[in-house]
């Protein structure tokens, strides 16, 4: 803007900072109750300082596990990490295939398979929940990365997407690939990929978080310790019956399930200002 | 290199719609043949069928000997520019030209050889690391081109390639283009709806409505004598005048009650038949008196700096001269026409054929 008027400009700032200060003090005092001791937090009288246990607690978190729920933390977070980047990956891979058959390809019932995606829309994994489960117990797939992944990665949301992303490609880079001697596949790989790049990167960001946050699926089809995600182990670590809670490490387990997701938006931010600034449809 | 011929060839749309209805057509090697028309007349339908791009309803494209129809287009042995150039965005220059040339496995020294080339010819040999965002629409233009000239093509089709150009890079260009087609000698296909372009490229003129060829020609034999109606008034500007006239007689025809003499004329056309009578603004003597005159009421004037244009009626129709500025004083109010009897073209009202001598 133009203008300079400064009471204008002091509320905008104002306005900000509640909203930041709103949104990052409860992560902020996840982070300040990583570093103290189970009594520290328990009496209530927390300070917001940092403490001195810090090492004490990511480690104990990172490679032993709470006392009750004895699981470590890297192992979990491998768990989400495979869980987060399958259903990324698979999506991505799943939807721009089916958006380039639905777009570029002329085939019987071409509405229809674009409409029948569309509607799945409509029916998320819980709606489904309960055929999804017996579909996946009956191939034995329960505790398996691939029952994990598998009924995550179909949803419509990518190829939609893709689709509206592929509709505004100039037929004409179509027909040029054709008269440069570019097949079905040639064209796909050396022009719709690289022009896409953006649109992956967006789609990877969103998708990873989504996988990296599931919380009724896994619960549902992991029994086994070993298969357990992040999520379900905070869950886990909380909810003890008959001990004391411990925070300190629930609290550490936290801090430590929202760094790849905030990683992953750090880094392909980068990628999409990249993309966005070097691509040109 | 190779010709191109058209046998009967016909398009039609889902929905029964006949956009191209039987043309045949052929085109010499090494001519610059230009199809012109209006919107909707099935010029570029008819490119867009030579290329390969659209399926054939109907009749036969050949490309040399060989009968094209079922061809791909990559296997056509053709090279296209598009309108809106259609270079590979996240290419850089160098990698759009020899993309059509990785494709088909050539060796890389001699890809590089060829774009190397056409980049001197072209003069965008500083550009060949950019990407085509960071170049203007000329330079842009000229990449497209070099696209089309690495791959050595028997044929080039140009799908209206000067139209995103402002009007002063057009005249440029559309030099060039005429000059690089000369010098290459390649049989080239150029389809626009202006009619300037049309003129000053072509060696062989298809003007074309409807989904059907009007007249075939060089430039100036359609300019000279135009077969019909259509043509008359597409080919030209300012647009052929067209006053409705009636036969006196052999080599005379009268518009509003004032003869002129005619030398194109058909024989045996009946006296008092009613006739149209095409007279280009260009063609008609303002302010003086000839063998055969008109009387014009002038409604205004148009300045175009070296000419004016004299806009007004005769015989009730609307009727433009041209005339040199400064000829003629602006306020003038009635203006006598003098017409050579060899610029009066006539054409039937009703087929709009033109009733001329064979």
């Amino acid at each position: 803007m133009v203008e300079n008027r400064p009471f204008r400009t002091f509320m905008a700032y104002l306005t900000l900072i509640v909203g930041v200060v709103v949104v990052a003090f409860p992560v902020y005092l996840a982070i300040m109750a990583s570093t103290f001791d189970t009594a520290t937090i328990i009496n209530g009288n927390m300070p917001l300082t940092p403490g001195d246990q810090a090492p004490e607690n990511y480690t104990r978190a990172l490679f032993y596990g709470g006392k009750l729920a004895r699981e470590p933390v890297s192992m979990m977070m491998v768990n989400s990490m495979i869980m987060a980047l399958g259903i990324a990956f698979g999506k991505i891979l799943i939807s721009i295939l089916s958006a380039y058959a639905v777009v570029y390809f002329k085939f019987p019932f071409r509405k229809t398979a674009f409409w029948v995606i569309f509607i799945t829309l409509m029916l998320p994994v819980e709606v489904r929940i309960y055929p999804t489960y017996k579909i996946v117990a009956d191939l034995g797939l329960l505790d398996t990365y691939t029952g994990l992944i598998m009924p995550l990665i179909a949803s419509a949301t990518g190829t939609l997407l893709f689709r509206q992303f592929f509709m505004t490609v100039p037929d004409e880079l179509l027909e040029a690939s054709k008269i440069d001697g570019a097949g079905p596949f040639r064209f796909f790989k050396d022009t719709l990929l690289p022009l896409s790049i953006t649109t992956i990167a967006a789609l990877f960001v969103i998708q990873f978080i989504y996988g990296w946050n599931q919380y009724l699926w896994p619960l549902l089809i992991t029994t086994q310790s070993s298969m357990q995600t992040i999520v379900i182990g905070i869950k886990k670590m909380i909810t003890t019956t008959d001990a004391l809670t411990e925070w300190q490490i629930a609290m550490t387990t936290a801090v430590l399930a929202m760094v790849p997701p905030v990683l992953v938006v750090i880094f392909m931010q980068r990628l999409f200002v990249k993309g966005l600034v070097e691509t040109e449809k | 290199m190779a010709g191109v011929t058209l046998e009967t060839v016909r398009k039609i749309y889902a929905g029964n719609v006949e956009a191209v209805k039987g043309v045949s057509l052929g085109i010499e090697d090494g001519s610059f043949c230009v199809l012109v028309g209006p919107s909707g007349c099935g010029k570029s339908t008819l490119l867009r069928m030579i290329a390969g791009l659209e399926t054939i309803s109907g009749g036969a494209i050949k490309i040399g000997d060989r009968v094209v129809n079922e061809v791909e287009p990559a296997d056509r042995d053709i090279a296209m520019v598009f309108q809106n150039y259609a270079l590979y965005p996240h290419m850089s220059v160098y990698d759009n030209m020899a993309y059509g040339l990785k494709n088909r496995k050539t060796p890389k020294d001699e890809i590089e050889k060829r774009v190397k080339e056409a980049a001197r010819i072209l003069a965008i040999e500083p550009f060949l690391d950019r990407k085509p965002r960071a170049l203007s629409g000329g330079q842009r233009q000229r990449v497209a081109m070099g696209r089309a000239i690495v791959r050595k093509p028997q044929v080039f089709l140009f799908d209206e390639p000067l139209s995103n150009l402002d009007a002063k890079l057009r005249v440029q260009m559309r030099v060039e283009i005429k000059r690089l087609q000369k010098a290459l000698g390649v049989t080239s296909i150029y389809v626009t709806h202006d009619q300037v372009e049309a003129m000053t490229l072509s060696d062989k003129l298809v003007v074309m409505s409807g989904g059907q060829i009007e007249q075939v020609g060089t430039p100036g034999e359609v300019y000279r004598r135009p077969e019909t109606r259509f043509v008359a008034t597409f080919i030209g500007s300012p647009p052929m005048n067209i006053l409705p006239g009636i036969v006196e007689g052999p080599g005379r025809v009268s518009v509003g009650g004032q003869s002129i003499a005619v030398t194109d004329m058909k024989d045996g056309l009946a006296p008092g038949a009613a006739i149209e009578v095409g007279l280009r603004p260009e063609d008609v003597q303002a302010g003086t008196t000839g063998a055969s005159s008109l009387t014009m009421d002038v409604d205004f004037v148009e300045e175009l700096g070296a000419t004016q244009l004299f806009h007004g009626k005769v015989a009730g129709a609307d009727f433009v001269v041209q005339a040199s500025t400064g000829q003629i004083a602006a306020d003038t109010r009635k203006l006598t026409l003098a017409v050579d009897p060899a610029n009066v073209h006539l054409f039937d009202p009703q087929t709009t054929k033109r009733l001329g001598r064979a």
